[in-house]
């Protein structure tokens, strides 16, 4: 069962390489914020986990808790703070060199 | 020994893994910003639950005491918690894009930027 949890832990850090892509190329600034929230979610289920294999999941169950909460405020703040700002507007000029293949 | 406990838990883990999986995919496969957003909501929430729950049952498989019962209530709570706040971040940001201006993708724009995925400005 250790095994099948280890095995599950490397899907999750898998997965969240996957999203890094989002993360690093994504079109809009949005995009990445969705990406980090997405990857936050990972590792709290990975903390999870290496509570379960370091059997001390009594301290690792804090430490995700906190890091939800933490994911949970920096995913609104950010979104509260590019509502306003209209550099993620499409017409900006990083999008248009983007659009030209610069 | 494999007690019936560590093989519902198993399921629940892989089920959850497999909604991962799915929302990993639609977070790079999608064309614009709204059904990534669509992907990465609900894959992800319900994802968490099930992995959540799985290690819930799995914390109890080593023998039933209240430590091991107060634990299991406190990773429930973390469950909980992500499924109320993960669909609520999702709804900030989207109206945060929605405010500032992101087109959606249709179809008769899908040739114009690559495959869409750049977001055209309306001049």
């Amino acid at each position: 069962m250790e095994d099948f949890i280890l095995g599950i832990s490397i899907v999750m850090a898998l997965l969240a390489m996957v999203v890094l892509y989002r993360v690093v190329y994504g079109p809009t600034v949005l995009d990445r914020i969705l990406g980090v929230g997405v990857i936050g979610t990972k590792t709290t289920i990975l903390l999870c986990l290496m509570g379960l294999i370091y059997k001390r999941i009594d301290m690792f169950v804090d430490i995700a808790l906190a890091y939800a909460l933490l994911n949970f405020i920096a995913t609104l703040a950010a979104a509260k703070f590019f509502r306003v700002r209209k550099s993620i507007m499409p017409g900006a000029k990083f999008f248009k060199d983007r659009e030209m293949g610069v | 020994m494999t007690s019936i406990l560590s093989v519902i838990s198993a399921v629940l883990m892989v089920a959850g893994a497999f909604f991962f999986f799915t929302a990993s995919i639609g977070m790079l496969r999608f064309p614009d910003f709204y059904t990534r957003m669509h992907a990465a909501g609900k894959g992800d929430t319900l994802g968490a639950f099930l992995m959540l729950s799985g290690m819930a049952l799995y914390n109890l498989n080593a023998g039933f005491s209240l430590f091991a019962f107060l634990v299991s209530v406190k990773i429930m709570l973390i469950a909980v918690f992500i499924f109320v706040a993960n669909p609520t971040a999702c709804h900030a940001i989207t109206k945060a894009a929605l405010d500032a201006g992101v087109t959606p993708w249709t179809k008769d724009k899908a040739g114009v930027g690559g495959r869409g995925s750049v977001v055209r400005s309306s001049e």
